[in-house]
């Protein structure tokens, strides 16, 4: 039986650069005052403690950004319409993209600034 | 990698797809940008921090030294926040920390039942299990069981002591320091401290095996 490394390197905490940039918008929010880390909390456990919640976890971040947009649209700093719509012009903006090239929300061929 | 949420069709030629998941994200950032409310440099530095600075290295440096210096575990034991700050580890959030010792009678064990709080300055972001609901539901219930899972089979006379998180305070447990390890210093210990002993969901490693 081979034993665990006493040191391994230290797991990776994000699987996708989605997850770390959902992350590190709720660390900068609470930075800036938006919400108190409590309040945080509060959303988030509503959020992983629903009944679809996944046994294995693997949703977690899924999870904390539908926190976060619920918590931004109680305090009226981000409305889920304006959410859905620039969803959309990111996508649009995202198949207008060559492959290879960085995606700009500019890109959005309906964009209209 | 996730594997969630993708689509699998070949796609030709300039045809890129966000995950809905990515789009959603960006949605988000780009209102809080145009808002001035946060600034994506400052993210990307997060994101930095996250993935590279803050990890359980800086908790087995605690705990190594804790092992070491009497003075340094009873102060760690008095006022964890304080003693955990002087090795530069500091809570962003305005947390305070509890560390809590392990016993020959006594085990410690630490989860979050309401969502998933963590010591980030000291653990970086928890593993996914420990935010899985079947950890954060059972390890209240059944501890010894939770443990036995993690290949932890406790003398059933140990006590075990399960500590629920909160936003505002987070908990630190410090392992019993393995036979073996006498004279060796802190450097030498910090390599003998896992995360999941600071967790309480395992044992630091035996020297002979480090």
């Amino acid at each position: 039986m081979s034993r665990p490394d006493a040191s391994p390197p230290d797991p990776k905490p994000f699987d996708a650069p989605w997850q770390a940039q959902a992350f590190a918008l709720v660390v900068a929010l609470h930075e800036r005052g938006v919400f108190t880390w409590a309040e945080w909390a509060e959303a988030l456990g509503a959020a992983v403690n629903r009944a679809d919640a996944a046994p294995d976890g693997h949703d977690y971040y899924e999870h904390w950004l539908a926190a976060l947009e619920a918590l931004l649209g109680r305090k009226g700093v981000a409305l889920p319409a304006q959410v859905e719509e620039l969803a959309d012009a990111w996508q649009r903006a995202a198949h207008a993209t060559p492959h290879g090239s960085p995606i700009m929300l500019a890109n959005d061929p309906l964009a209209t600034s | 990698m996730s594997g969630q949420g993708h689509d699998h069709h070949d796609h030709h030629h300039h045809d890129n797809h966000l995950d809905p998941m990515d789009a959603r994200v960006r949605a988000l950032e780009t209102i809080l940008t145009r808002k001035g409310l946060v600034d994506p440099a400052a993210i990307d530095a997060i994101v930095e921090t996250y993935e590279t600075k803050v990890g359980p290295r800086n908790g087995a440096a605690v705990v190594a030294k804790a092992w070491a210096d009497p003075a340094y575990a009873d102060w760690l034991k008095r006022d964890a926040t304080a003693a955990i700050a002087e090795l530069g580890f500091t809570g962003r959030q305005g947390e305070h920390m509890q560390a809590v010792f392990n016993t020959p009678d006594t085990h410690n064990l630490v989860v979050c039942t309401l969502c998933s709080c963590y010591p980030w300055s000291v653990l970086g972001l928890p593993p996914v299990w420990y935010k899985s609901p079947p950890y954060r539901s059972r390890a209240v219930i059944d501890p010894h069981g939770v443990l036995a899972e993690f290949g932890l089979v406790l003398d059933p006379q140990t006590k075990v002591r399960v500590w629920d998180s909160t936003a505002e305070l987070r908990y630190l447990v410090i392992p019993i320091r393995p036979a073996g390890s006498e004279g060796w210093n802190e450097e030498r210990l910090a390599g003998l401290v896992t995360r999941d002993s600071m967790i309480g969901t395992g044992l630091a490693t035996a020297p002979e095996a480090a």
